[in-house]
């Protein structure tokens, strides 16, 4: 039974994976983002969620976006009307979801899943983080550090390139601060330049680094796709 | 050697890694080995081989295994512990002979614990993660061990180790996972001797 699928889209490293996932055996009809105005969207991812677009085109799928103001429970009308729009332009008849242990997220997808008749697939579901971050590497994508919003992390994470140098340590801190390595309890946000399910490599031209009191962006200015 | 049921729709399905998957870390955690059959494959010759079974639960929206219950026959013949998880539960409950009927939550919600078992441990509150729209009523040889007789939460096999739970211990409550992990083989009962507790228990 292959499925026709939306999959739930920030440009991350477990929404791109979730991807990959989809596409062993589905149909990925298209990638759906939201893009929130609010910074600490409470749901929604949003450094460099406007390069979305490059990796749609690099990976040969379309992207549905969809403008949220980004307040917490609105944002979920907003998803809603997202998926919605997803599923009557492509036929969609499941959306797919990067969520690990978020059962915020989970179940907030569920509903709406529940509620348009589509299926909902968490393939990274309760995932070993760790795990979870050396077969993102071992299958070959290639993931930069967009972001990083808790102590103790510092500026050098910023635009570094997430490999087993970076798990260790993120493993250590899991130890010590019990952070979330996969990042989904806001620690660090990603950016996928390149993976199996691309067809072309994003090269990053351009990028501005902010930091502060640990919290920092790494801002892709200018991006472009070349040949692999 | 643990066997998980796998009762998505299809072999090797995407609802595998989520309802599937996690239910073999846990156990993998707690020491156990397992192996993963999907319902359409399990043969009876090889059950003899596993100490316990594990029925995994499934998406809100397949219900495929339901048109399946001939799959799961052997199910009454199983000698070790034999959890039903969400799907899993709803498949044990009607080969026992209960009805499917709606009941449907998403999402975390506290439940009481109604009666000590090796699996649920003592009476009490627990929170759990809920995902599904349909149930199984309280067929006549279980003892109900969370919600209501229509639209139990948890329930056992009177005198054998035969558990269905309808929410996921996977995402809240894994310690279930490593209790049942731990079970032994019990005697299952006789016709006469349930019937006798039922009434005790309702």
């Amino acid at each position: 039974m292959a499925v026709l699928l939306g999959v739930l889209f920030s440009g991350g490293k477990d929404s791109v994976f979730a991807c990959y996932r989809a596409m062993e055996k589905n149909a990925v009809g298209c990638l759906i983002s939201l893009f929130s105005e609010n910074e600490d969207s409470y749901m929604f991812h949003t450094p460099n969620i406007g390069f979305a677009s490059i990796q749609s085109e690099a990976m040969g799928i379309p992207l549905l976006s969809w403008p949220t103001r980004g307040e917490k429970e609105e944002e979920l009308a907003d998803l809603r009307s997202a998926i919605l729009a997803a599923k009557e332009e492509f036929g969609l008849q499941g959306i797919v979801t990067g969520a690990i242990e978020s059962v915020y997220q989970a179940v907030r997808v569920q509903r709406i899943c529940r509620d348009l008749e589509l299926w909902c697939f968490n393939p990274l579901w309760q995932v070993d983080q760790l795990e979870h971050l050396r077969l993102i590497l071992a299958e070959g994508f290639q993931v930069l550090i967009s972001g990083v919003f808790a102590y103790p992390f510092d500026a050098s994470w910023l635009g570094a390139g997430l490999d087993e140098g970076k798990v260790q340590q993120l493993a250590e801190l899991q130890k010590r601060y019990r952070i979330s390595p996969a990042g989904e309890g806001g620690e660090l946000e990603t950016f996928v330049q390149d993976g199996p399910i691309f067809n072309k490599r994003i090269e990053i031209v351009r990028a501005l680094k902010a930091y502060d009191s640990y919290r920092g962006r790494f801002m892709i200015q200018e991006a472009r796709l070349v040949d692999k | 050697m643990i066997l998980l049921v796998d009762l998505c729709y299809e072999k090797g399905s995407l609802s595998q890694y989520e309802f599937v998957h996690p239910i073999a870390r846990a156990l993998q955690s707690a020491g156990a080995a397992w192996k993963i059959e999907h319902y359409t494959e399990v043969e009876e010759q090889e059950l003899e081989s596993y100490s316990h079974a594990v029925l995994c639960g499934t998406a809100l929206q397949d219900h495929a295994y339901m048109d399946r219950i001939d799959c799961f026959a052997w199910i009454k013949s199983f000698r070790g512990p034999l959890l039903g998880i969400c799907a899993g539960m709803q498949v044990i409950g009607s080969v026992f002979g209960g009805k499917l009927v709606p009941f449907a939550s998403i999402g975390l919600q506290k439940i009481e614990i109604l009666r000590e078992t090796s699996l649920l441990g003592k009476p009490g509150q627990i929170e759990v993660y809920h995902l599904h729209s349909l149930g199984v009523t309280l067929p006549e040889e279980f003892i109900l061990l969370a919600g209501s007789l229509e639209r139990p939460g948890a329930f056992k096999l009177i005198g054998g180790p035969v558990y269905g739970i309808i929410f996921h211990p996977d995402v809240r409550c894994r310690w279930i996972l490593e209790r049942f992990a731990g079970l032994q083989k019990e005697d299952k009962p006789l016709g006469s001797a349930a019937s006798q507790n039922q009434s005790h228990y309702k």
